[in-house]
């Protein structure tokens, strides 16, 4: 344990994230509602600010100094976007709102080019919501079929059920890297190579992992890859869906109007190269240029070293919570992130977040857009704590005698 | 005891305590003594589906008097329920109608109403609404 926490200086990293030194309701914050969002170090909220005051204007069409210059930091972003995934071109790398944008935008193109009747999309039971629905509206369309890959009651991906749901129909795999609600980390690449022999393409919801893993999408080898700015040290509203080069060239334009065209007449439309051709409108030019800078924070302090510690943080949460008598944690996976879900016998997820949000806990509780998982479970929710680098073992303390002292009034 | 009474009533009891922890185990102890509801009437049509917790509520028209019945699976939305119970029960469509509803405000109790809580107890309160309008409706 002691040998990261060395390494990593987290009272001085804690200073960087002002809101970490608030107060609520009378206790000082411990945040491990990580998973829902992030909290922002200064360097981001700065970069917001200055934007505003000293840069802003329009993007990609102005002739004039301001114009050029958000441009540049705008493209300049993007750039760090790819460095940050190892993308082949920056022009794989394609601004959206996050990631339930980026896997609406490939349900949809990818859907409208490839997607016929009777063809096949595989998902895993322990997808959200958003790696769901934009797969359940476009098969409805096309007449296409969802299929489920199973998991275990460790909450893992069942490899071999998933290489028997795999057709030659298998159009797409859309399945998560790290799961929301269990932690659960997946073998990505291997069902990556697996889908590939099929000749079946493979998105990864990337939401969860990115914050706390490194990710390398050319050896991954992913066809798409799905992001949140906001889960990552960024703003809301925006995130990145990565392609290949010649997939997305492939496809038909998502949304129309600004910025994505070459040349409009009212007779024909031709658009414009990658990334633009997926980017229609003024995009949230602050949003990908402050996400950038959230990048820089992250390369600052080692991405290994926030997954090493924010293991420590993990395991150490894992024995402690199971001290509590009638603790129940969903989601044993052999290999998690920093996500601890549990339910206490006899008390429901609710009435703990709201007595320990009164002792300055902040978790989040519920079915965490998972709600066939739940189902899986059989259960209606859990209470989850979610942990970034700035969490420390103390607050994990304060974390566990809130929660027994919860359990004590409730029971 | 009028809808009003009964609300100041609590709102006079709720004065007592000075800290949140007290108001909570009063809470959950009204949660616990609830009367349950009868299995015959947790259906999927009384359920209100909250995105936290699950509130039932039954209603009954009795000489001229609804008289409602709930259940959650949160105890906390239970002792809040209780508390609803305690105010909106035994009195007549209409005068259900025309109360406004100001004691959660009062003892502190606001963000159980809030939207973000989803708890439930925001439509609750506009089922108790509902019946109180389609009984009068009847009567």
């Amino acid at each position: 344990m002691k040998a990261i926490t060395e390494t990593l200086d987290i009272e001085a990293i804690r200073k960087e994230f002002p809101i970490l030194s608030r107060e609520v309701n009378g206790h000082p914050l411990v945040y491990f509602d990580n998973g829902a969002t992030s909290q922002k170090p200064q360097q981001v909220i700065d970069t917001i600010s200055r934007y505003y005051e000293y840069e802003n204007s329009n993007i990609h069409r102005g002739i004039h100094t301001l114009s050029q210059e958000a441009t540049t930091a705008y493209e300049e972003a993007r750039k760090t976007l790819q460095n940050f995934i190892n993308a082949k071109h920056e022009h794989e790398v394609i601004f959206t709102k996050g990631t339930t944008d980026s896997i609406n935008l490939i349900a949809s193109s990818f859907g409208k080019k490839y997607l016929n009747e009777g063809d096949e999309i595989i998902i895993s039971t322990m997808e959200h919501h958003s790696n769901i629905v934009p797969w359940q509206i476009i098969c409805e369309e096309k007449g296409a079929i969802l299929k489920v890959v199973p998991i275990n009651d460790k909450g893992e991906f069942l490899f071999d059920k998933f290489e028997k749901l795999l057709t030659n129909k298998t159009k797409l795999v859309a399945v998560t890297h790290v799961s929301n609600t269990l932690g659960t980390i997946n073998p990505v690449k291997e069902i990556i190579d697996t889908a590939h022999k099929k000749g079946a393409l493979v998105l990864i919801d990337g939401a969860q992992a990115v914050p706390h893993t490194k990710v390398d999408v050319q050896e991954l080898n992913c066809d798409f890859y799905a992001f949140s700015g906001h889960k990552m040290f960024g703003p809301t509203g925006v995130g990145i869906l990565y392609g290949k080069e010649d997939l997305l060239n492939s496809l038909p334009p998502y949304q129309g109007g600004g910025d994505m065209i070459k040349t409009v007449t009212f007779e024909k439309t031709t658009y414009n190269e990658l990334p633009h051709k997926f980017e229609a409108g003024t995009p949230n030019i602050v949003g990908g240029i402050a996400l950038a800078s959230a990048v820089d924070y992250i390369n600052e302090i080692g991405i290994d070293k926030i997954e090493a510690y924010e293991h420590e943080l993990l395991n150490y949460a894992t024995e402690q919570i199971k001290q509590i008598e009638g603790v129940r944690i969903i989601g044993e996976a052999k290999k998690k992130a920093s996500v601890l879900s549990f339910l206490v016998e006899g008390t429901h997820p609710t009435d703990i977040g709201t007595i320990i949000d009164k002792l300055g806990i902040a978790i989040r509780t519920g079915h965490h857009c998972t709600e066939p998982l739940m189902n899986r479970f059989n259960i209606p929710g859990t209470a989850r704590a979610s942990f970034a680098f700035y969490n420390t073992f103390e607050e994990i303390d304060t974390f566990i005698n809130a929660l027994k002292r919860a359990v004590k009034m409730l029971l | 005891m009028t809808i009003k009474e009964t609300q100041e009533e609590i709102v006079e009891e709720f004065a007592l305590f000075d800290e949140w922890m007290d108001k909570y185990e009063h809470i959950i102890e009204l949660g616990k003594e609830l009367p349950l509801i009868e299995e015959q009437y947790k259906t999927e049509n009384n359920l209100i589906k909250g995105c936290q917790s699950r509130v039932w509520l039954h209603a009954e028209l009795i000489d001229g008097k609804i008289i409602f019945t709930a259940d959650s699976d949160a105890i906390i939305t239970k002792g809040i329920i209780a508390l609803m119970i305690r105010v909106f029960s035994n009195h007549s469509p209409k005068e259900i109608a025309d109360a406004e509803l100001f004691f959660i405000d009062q003892i502190g109790l606001k963000e159980h109403l809030s939207p973000t809580r989803s708890n439930g107890l925001v439509s609750m309160v506009k089922q108790i609404k509902i019946y109180s309008i389609a009984f009068q409706a009847k009567t």
